[in-house]
C-alpha cells in the first residue's frame, strides 16, 4: 500500500513536469528566444597576470603605489573607497610621515562639526580616517553624474566576476559602437550620455572613459604611464583594497598546506601500522 | 547496546576510577567512539565522512562563536562589520573565510555521507531511526546555512532571503500573512536579519544534539558495512579505537588539506561576487542564485512552470520540499532485503543515473534559464521523483540480487585471495 501511494505521488509530480515540459517546448518552438546585443557583443576580459596571483603570489608594492596614484589623481574624483583607511597605506610601503602627509593633503576633507558652534563643517584627514567620499550623499553623487551613482571601489575586484582583469578590461575597453551591432540590432544604439564598452554587462556604461591619454599621471618611479599600464596598476591597487591581507593569507596557506601534507603522511603511516595484522 | 564481545571500560588510573564512579563520562566516550564500540572490519573510506561531518560542525561552531563576537546583526552596519572583521580583526579574514568555506565543506561531506547511506542501504532495518535523524540533521543544516548566508547582508543575502521567504507566499490564502510574520516586515530588513542571526546561532547546537541521538541510534544495531551483511561474530569486527580512529585520522588530514587550499588560495571560489555588494532593496541582481549546495533543489523549484489544479509556484515549492521530505519514507519505499547496492545489479544502475541526475540539476540550478536548460531541468526533476517514488519501490521485484557472502570475514578473506565459499553457499 505505501508503495502504491508513493507511486501515485511520484506519478503526479512526473505528470505535472511533463505538462511543464510540453509548455516550455511549445513556447521555445513558437517564439524562439531572440538574440540580444548584450549576448552577442559582450566580451570577456583577458588575463593581466598580476603578481598577487598563484599560490606564492605577493603584491608588488611599487605597482600598488602607482595604482594608488592613479586612484588619487583619476578615480577619486568620483569614486569613494570607504572601507580603506589612510593608515592602511602603510601596508603598501608608505612610511608613517608619508601616510600622514597623504591624509593631510587629501583634497576632500572629512565631514565634521565646528567645535564652537556645532554647525556642519569639514576638517583635514588624519591617518586613522577612512577615505572620504567625494560626494556628500547619493543624491549629490547622482546629480553630478547624469543620474548615475559611481560605486564604492573598496571591494570592486571581489564584487565582479574576474575582478582585476575586469577592471583593467573595462577602463581600457571603450570604443565606438561597432557598425555590425547596429546593423544586427538597430534598436540597441548606445543612448545619449552613455558610453559603449563591450566589457560592461549591458554594453553601455555611464562612466565616461577615465583614462584618456598616455601620461595622464606622472609616475615617480620612471614607469611609462601608458593607458594600459595605468589600468593594470589601478587594477592591482583595487585587488589590494579588496583583499588587503592577501600576502599573509598566501604565506599562511603555504605553511598550512605543508603542515597538513606531513600530517597526512604521518596519519597514513599510523593507519598502516595499526592495521598491519588485520585483513580488511 | 553493542555486541557481547565489546571491550569494557576498566580504568587503571586511580583518578579515572574515582571519576568513573562519580560520573561515568569517560566510560560513555569509551563505549561511543573508543575501544568499547566494535565496528565491522571491512569499512571503506566512505565511512570516514560521518566523522568528517562532525569535525566540520565543530569547526563551524568554533569559528562562528568568535565571528559572533565581532559581527553586528543590524541591517545598517552588518555589511560594514563583516568588512571590519576582514580588515581589522586579528586573523579575522581567516575566521570568516574558514566559516564561509566551512559551510561548503560541511555540506559536501554530508552529501557524500548521505550518498554512502543510499548506496549501501544504511537506511534499512534495523537502522531506520539513524536515517530519520540524519534527514532531520540535514534539514536543520539547510536552514542554518541559508540563514548564515543572509548575515553578511550583501546583495545575494538580501535577495536570497527575499526568494526563500517568498516560498511561504505560495501557500493559498494564509501564505502572505505567514511570510510577513516570519520576516517581521514586508521585505527582509532589520527584524529578519536579527531573528536569522539568533536562529543561526541556536540551530548548530540543536544539530549537535540531534547528532548525539543519531550516534546513539547507530550504536544499537552497530555500523553497516560495504557488504550490507550483519555482523555475525567477534571475528567480523575490530574496536573503533585504535582501528577506525587511525583511519579517520587519514580522512581528517585529507579533509583539512582540501579545506585549507580553499581558505588560503581560493576563498571566494564558491561564493558569488554580488555578495560583496551591500544589500540594496531597490536593485535586483541580474541572476539570483543560491549557494552551490542548494542548486539541485532550486532547479526542481524552477522546473514547475505549468499551472495544473494548483499554481505553478505552489507546485514548485511543494516539489522542492517534497524532494527532501520523501527521504523520510525511504526505509519503507525500498523493499529489497539486500542492503548493499554492490549486490543489486539493477538498483545500482538507477542509483548511478540518480547521481548524474542530481549533478545535472545542480548545473541547471545555477545556469541561465533558457529553453534548453529549463527542459533539461524538467527531465532531471522528473527522474528524481520517479527514482524515489516509482522505481525504488518496485525495482526489487524484478531484480535478482548477486549472492551475498555468508559473513563479513568471509568477504574480506575472499578479497584477499582466500577460498571463495561465498559463491556456492549464498546462492539464494
Amino acid at each position: 500500500m505505501p508503495r502504491i501511494i508513493a507511486s501515485l505521488v511520484g506519478a503526479a509530480f512526473v505528470f505535472v513536469l511533463g505538462l511543464a515540459l510540453f509548455g516550455t517546448a511549445k513556447t521555445a518552438i513558437q517564439e524562439p528566444a531572440a538574440e540580444s546585443a548584450e549576448h552577442v557583443f559582450h566580451l570577456h576580459p583577458e588575463n593581466i597576470g598580476l603578481s598577487s596571483n598563484g599560490f606564492f603570489g605577493k603584491f608588488d608594492n611599487q605597482q600598488l603605489q602607482r595604482g594608488f596614484q592613479v586612484y588619487k589623481e583619476v578615480c577619486a574624483a568620483c569614486h569613494s573607497l570607504k572601507y580603506v583607511a589612510f593608515r592602511d597605506l602603510a601596508k603598501i610601503g608608505y612610511s608613517e610621515p608619508e601616510v600622514k602627509a597623504i591624509a593631510n593633503q587629501w583634497v576632500i576633507e572629512q565631514p565634521s562639526i565646528n567645535p564652537e558652534t556645532g554647525e556642519a563643517a569639514t576638517r583635514k584627514n588624519v591617518a586613522s580616517d577612512h577615505f572620504p567620499s567625494p560626494f556628500a550623499n547619493e543624491v549629490a553623487a547622482r546629480a553630478a553624474n547624469n543620474n548615475a551613482l559611481p560605486p564604492d571601489l573598496s571591494l570592486m575586484t571581489k564584487a565582479r566576476h574576474d575582478g582585476a582583469n575586469y577592471v583593467h578590461a573595462l577602463i581600457t575597453g571603450y570604443r565606438n559602437q561597432p557598425a555590425e551591432l547596429l546593423k544586427e540590432f538597430p534598436g540597441s544604439k548606445t543612448p545619449e550620455g552613455l558610453h559603449y564598452n563591450p566589457y560592461f554587462a549591458n554594453l553601455n556604461i555611464a562612466m565616461p572613459p577615465p583614462l584618456t591619454s598616455d601620461g595622464q599621471v606622472t609616475y615617480s618611479d620612471g614607469t611609462k604611464a601608458t593607458k594600459d599600464q595605468m589600468a593594470r596598476d589601478v587594477a592591482a591597487f583595487l585587488t589590494w583594497t579588496a583583499e588587503p591581507n592577501l600576502n599573509a593569507r598566501h604565506a599562511a596557506g603555504v605553511a598550512a598546506a605543508l603542515f597538513l601534507l606531513i600530517f597526512c603522511f604521518l596519519a597514513w603511516g599510523a593507519y598502516q601500522n595499526v592495521w598491519r595484522d588485520v585483513k580488511h | 547496546m553493542s555486541f557481547p564481545w565489546a571491550k569494557h571500560y576498566e580504568p587503571k588510573q586511580p583518578l579515572m576510577r574515582w571519576l568513573d564512579e562519580k560520573l561515568p563520562l569517560p566510560r560513555l566516550v569509551y563505549n561511543a567512539v573508543g575501544a568499547g564500540y566494535p565496528v565491522p572490519r571491512n569499512l571503506n573510506y566512505f565511512w570516514n565522512f560521518g566523522v568528517l561531518a562532525g569535525a566540520a560542525l565543530a569547526i563551524q561552531i568554533v569559528t562562528g562563536i568568535v565571528l559572533a563576537m565581532h559581527y553586528a546583526a543590524n541591517a545598517g552596519v552588518a555589511f560594514g562589520s563583516v568588512e571590519s572583521i576582514m580588515r581589522d580583526v586579528n586573523a579575522g579574514w581567516f575566521l570568516r573565510y574558514a566559516h564561509a568555506n566551512g559551510a561548503s565543506m560541511f555540506l559536501l561531506v554530508v552529501y557524500v555521507h548521505i550518498g554512502r547511506g543510499l548506496y549501501y542501504g544504511s537506511y534499512k532495518a534495523p537502522r531506520e531511526m539513524v536515517w530519520l535523524l540524519g534527514v532531520v540533521i540535514f534539514l536543520l543544516m539547510m536552514a542554518t546555512a541559508f540563514m548564515g548566508y543572509v548575515l553578511p547582508w550583501g546583495q545575494m543575502s538580501f535577495w536570497g532571503a527575499q526568494v526563500i521567504t517568498g516560498f511561504f507566499s505560495a501557500i493559498p490564502l494564509v501564505g502572505e500573512p505567514i511570510r510577513v510574520w516570519l520576516l517581521g516586515g514586508f521585505a527582509p530588513d532589520n527584524a529578519a536579519l536579527n531573528r536569522f542571526f539568533s536562529l543561526h546561532y541556536l540551530l548548530p547546537f540543536v544539530i549537535a544534539g540531534v547528532i548525539i541521538l543519531h550516534i546513539w541510534a547507530l550504536h544499537i544495531p552497530g555500523s553497516n558495512n560495504p557488504t550490507g551483511v550483519e555482523v555475525k561474530g567477534e571475528q567480523d569486527t575490530v574496536p573503533f579505537h585504535p582501528y577506525y580512529t587511525a583511519k579517520d585520522g587519514v580522512g581528517v588530514g585529507v579533509f583539512l588539506l582540501i579545506f585549507a587550499l580553499l581558505i588560503f588560495f581560493s576563498p571566494n571560489l564558491l561564493g558569488h561576487p554580488d555578495n560583496y555588494i551591500e544589500a540594496n532593496p531597490l536593485s535586483t541582481p541580474a541572476h539570483i542564485v543560491p549557494e552551490w549546495y542548494f542548486l539541485p533543489f532550486y532547479a526542481i523549484l524552477k522546473s514547475f512552470t505549468a499551472n495544473f489544479i494548483l499554481d505553478a509556484k505552489l507546485w514548485g515549492v511543494l516539489a522542492m520540499f517534497g524532494s527532501i521530505l520523501l527521504l523520510f519514507f525511504l526505509p519503507w519505499l525500498d523493499t529489497s532485503p539486500v542492503r548493499s547496492a554492490n549486490y543489486r545489479p539493477k538498483y545500482r544502475i538507477f542509483l548511478g543515473i540518480l547521481l548524474v541526475d542530481i549533478l545535472v540539476l545542480g548545473y541547471v540550478g545555477g545556469a541561465e534559464a533558457n529553453a534548453r536548460n529549463v527542459i533539461l531541468g524538467q527531465i532531471a526533476s522528473a527522474y528524481y521523483f520517479a527514482h524515489f517514488l516509482i522505481i525504488l519501490p518496485w525495482v526489487a521485484r524484478s531484480e535478482r540480487p548477486r549472492p551475498l557472502p555468508n559473513s563479513i570475514t568471509e568477504a574480506v578473506l575472499a578479497k584477499h585471495g582466500g577460498t571463495s565459499i561465498a559463491h556456492s553457499a549464498a546462492q539464494a
